[in-house]
């Protein structure tokens, strides 16, 4: 490859994975799977006072179809998990996924029989944000961390996905 | 488990004889189905036949937990049962729990508690109407109801440190006496909030599109309103005169002068006025409150043996000292009876009821939580069918479901 | 916190005479037999006003200190037009624990007697629908009993899992 000399002043060279890692973490569309508490707060954050639209993320998509953020905002329990599953299964590759609040993370204050123990033991999840519920500033900040994520580790071709850490660790099924 | 279709009721499998109906499946992940709620609609063309709807999207054990905790930290779950007014939910709590005690607590106590609780009702009533527009195309009325959401949240925060999950009261008092800085701050409020209500006022009520979208839509008879058990906002737009506040006061509401807002007309649009009439009766009733709020101690004194004393006592008197200890350990803590009560409160979805077992012990045996949004969404298939799919998202946004209060 | 509802205790008429009634904090419980439960229901609603069932639930009381019966039913009447509240309880024993249901008295009776059966195991015998409310179809137990773990036995586990691979 020839290598060029001279380039004019609007010209910026950059790798390719780079520019369409910048232009996918500037539009993230969220997918407000919103069940409980961090619901409203994540409603807050897309409400006037903290506007989220300041990071490129405002556009709420209730289609799976149009959306590469899930944010899973709530607790999710048994009988909610499989409408998550396939929810996250109708999005498009590149997505990423938010844990938002410390049900979604961990089961919080509910451990009980119904709740769902932490989304990630049957979901990948790539962002936990803690906090029950986070506040509205704590769910941007979350936004601005994915965004250097998603710039510092993304793609063309999703490589990254297939990385080792990415995988989440196949927890045991059942408990002692 | 997998996601299995729903077993048909039995008209709704009569129905399925008839081949040109068909069934549509709406939820549990619909921006309009309020979070966590689903529906499978029997649909003539755009005509619902029947709807069914399906719940549990988001049971957490709630009851089961109240028996696992105490009295105190179960109301850091009451919080996130009805997360858009956690404040009332706590008062229910501890009205419940109080009234299991035979404790009264102070008025100074009493009043906060009115403030608290009324406050929370216009989050909830500004939620649940902006959430009614943005239901049906008015996406400028949520910005409007989310802007003074913000300001009662700051609110919150100064009261009690927390914008959402607030767990203020204890049994026999609160956890924070209300600061001079939180009195200016609901000052303040009052004053501007009316203004704000007159504008969300102004963007709907002459509304064409929200107006025939909502009037005669979705309507409960008197009869059918008592018969389905429905209470608060529901109840009242359909002519019910049925308020706690006023018809079995408890706390101090006695003392407050204020209207029971009705309607008779019983559809959407009737709901949605009645909300709105209620948010100015909060007004007035936080005002009152203000005004004579008495002065005195929040907390109930050593002798109740129910709340824990302040620090400095513990540390600098026996009395205190024992109190704490009683309080604090894991084989004493608060005597209750071993009785059953219930108690109501007003909450701002209708009348939210403790019905609270105990055993003697720190933790309650069962702590049964009667929920109005539970019955308010058994009366959805009653009061949709013959209307269409449009107004199926009316109807839902006028009930107010909280999937939280729902499914608990 | 004042008690209004301490009216109850007048008006509770004669054929109700032999019935077990008690009161606390000004509610006036009484305790009704399973067979003749919709029959007092139904003078209670036509007869003397107690026209909205404001509740419906059940206690468990297994590990209950001097308890004579597993379970027991609370119907939470009120009167809109006087604000009265009464109590009515209907205690019930293992094995198939069956009551009458009051759907024919009260349509909103319906999920809250789906509800019961869902958390307590309590058939309402005649009601129209009796399936589970809040729990998925295949669930095997009843969790508000009290020989029911807080923790479940596995359910919330047992779910498929979803990798980046798959999904």
């Amino acid at each position: 490859m020839a290598v060029i000399a001279e380039l004019p002043d609007n010209v910026a060279v950059t790798k390719l994975d780079e520019l369409v890692s910048w232009c996918r973490k500037n539009s993230l569309w969220p997918m407000p799977f919103a069940t409980a508490c961090c619901g409203i707060e994540l409603m807050s954050t897309g409400a006037s006072r903290h506007d989220i639209a300041r990071f490129g993320a405002e556009v709420f998509r209730f289609s799976p179809r149009q959306c590469d953020l899930m944010i899973v905002a709530g607790r999710v329990v048994m009988k909610m998990m499989p409408v998550l599953q396939r929810i996250w299964q109708q999005m498009p590759e590149p997505k990423w996924c938010m844990a938002m609040g410390a049900c979604a993370s961990s089961g919080g204050v509910f451990d009980t029989y119904s709740v769902v123990q932490g989304i990630d033991r049957f979901v990948p999840v790539d962002m936990y944000v803690p906090g029950c519920p986070p506040r509205p500033e704590q769910l941007i900040q979350a936004i601005i961390d994915l965004q250097a994520k998603i710039q510092r580790e993304g793609t063309l071709w999703g490589r990254e996905f297939d990385a080792p850490s990415r995988q989440q660790p196949k927890r045991a099924l059942q408990e002692s | 488990m997998p996601l299995s279709p729903l077993s048909p009721s039995a008209e709704l499998a009569a129905d399925r004889t008839q081949p040109y109906l068909w069934t549509m499946n709406f939820g549990p992940q619909h921006p309009a189905m309020h979070t966590t709620l689903r529906l499978v609609l029997t649909l003539d063309g755009e005509t619902v036949i029947d709807a069914v709807p399906d719940i549990g999207y988001l049971h957490s054990g709630f009851e089961k937990l109240a028996e696992h905790l105490d009295y105190n930290q179960y109301v850091a779950v009451t919080d996130r049962m009805n997360y858009v007014s956690p404040l009332a939910n706590n008062v229910a709590w501890h009205c419940a729990v109080e009234k299991l005690l035979g404790i009264e607590t102070p008025r100074r106590c009493q009043y906060i508690r009115v403030i608290v609780a009324e406050l929370s009702r216009i989050t909830d009533h500004l939620l649940a109407l902006g959430a009614m527009g943005l239901d049906t195309g008015a996406f400028t009325h949520f910005i409007y109801a989310y802007s003074a959401r913000e300001d009662l949240y700051d609110i919150f925060e100064a009261i009690c440190g927390a914008r959402l999950t607030t767990s203020y009261t204890r049994v026999g008092g609160l956890k924070l006496d209300l600061s001079p800085t939180a009195l200016q701050m609901i000052r303040d409020f009052l004053r501007r909030f009316p203004r704000t209500l007159e504008d969300m006022a102004r963007l709907l009520h002459q509304n064409r599109i929200f107006v025939d979208r909502t009037r005669g839509i979705g309507v409960l008879s008197k009869e059918d309103a008592i018969n389905l058990s429905c209470s608060g906002p529901v109840a009242r737009a359909s002519g019910v005169t049925r308020d706690l506040r006023r018809d079995e006061p408890y706390l101090a509401y006695g003392d407050f002068d204020f209207d029971v807002c009705c309607d008779r007309r019983g559809d959407c649009f009737a709901r949605y006025l009645v909300r709105m009439d209620e948010m100015r009766e909060s007004v007035k009733i936080v005002q009152q409150a203000i005004e004579n709020l008495p002065a005195g101690p929040v907390n109930l004194g050593d002798q109740a043996r129910s709340i824990l004393p302040q620090k400095t006592a513990v540390y600098t008197t026996i009395e205190g000292l024992i109190t704490h200890f009683e309080l604090v350990m894991s084989n004493r803590g608060i005597k209750v009876p071993c009785e059953e009560v219930y108690a109501a409160t007003e909450a701002p979805n209708g009348e939210l009821g403790f019905y609270l077992v105990g055993d003697g012990g720190p933790r309650a045996y069962r702590a049964r939580c009667r929920p109005p949004s539970f019955i308010h969404f058994a009366a959805f298939p009653h009061l949709i069918r013959g209307h269409t799919v449009s107004d199926v998202v009316a109807v839902l946004g006028s009930l107010n479901i909280i999937a939280a209060e729902l499914d608990r | 916190m004042s008690d209004v509802s301490s009216n109850t205790m007048d008006a509770l008429p004669a054929e109700f005479a032999d019935l077990l009634s008690s009161e606390f904090r000004g509610q006036r419980r009484i305790v009704v037999p399973a067979d003749r439960l919709i029959e007092v229901l139904k003078t209670l609603k036509e007869k003397l006003g107690y026209d909205l069932l404001a509740d419906l639930t059940c206690v468990d009381y297994l590990t209950y200190r001097d308890a004579q019966h597993r379970f027991g039913l609370v119907y939470n009447l009120a009167n809109t037009e006087t604000n009265q509240r009464l109590i009515v309880r209907c205690f019930l024993d293992d094995p198939e624990p069956t009551v009458p249901s009051a759907v024919p008295l009260w349509a909103g009776a319906n999920w809250l007697e789906r509800e019961v059966w869902d958390l307590f195991g309590i058939r309402f015998a005649g009601h129209p629908d009796l399936r589970r409310v809040l729990l998925p179809e295949g669930f095997a137990s009843h969790p508000l009993r009290k020989d029911y773990p807080l923790q479940g036995r596995g359910e919330r586990h047992n779910l498929p899992v979803i990798t980046r691979a798959e999904g």
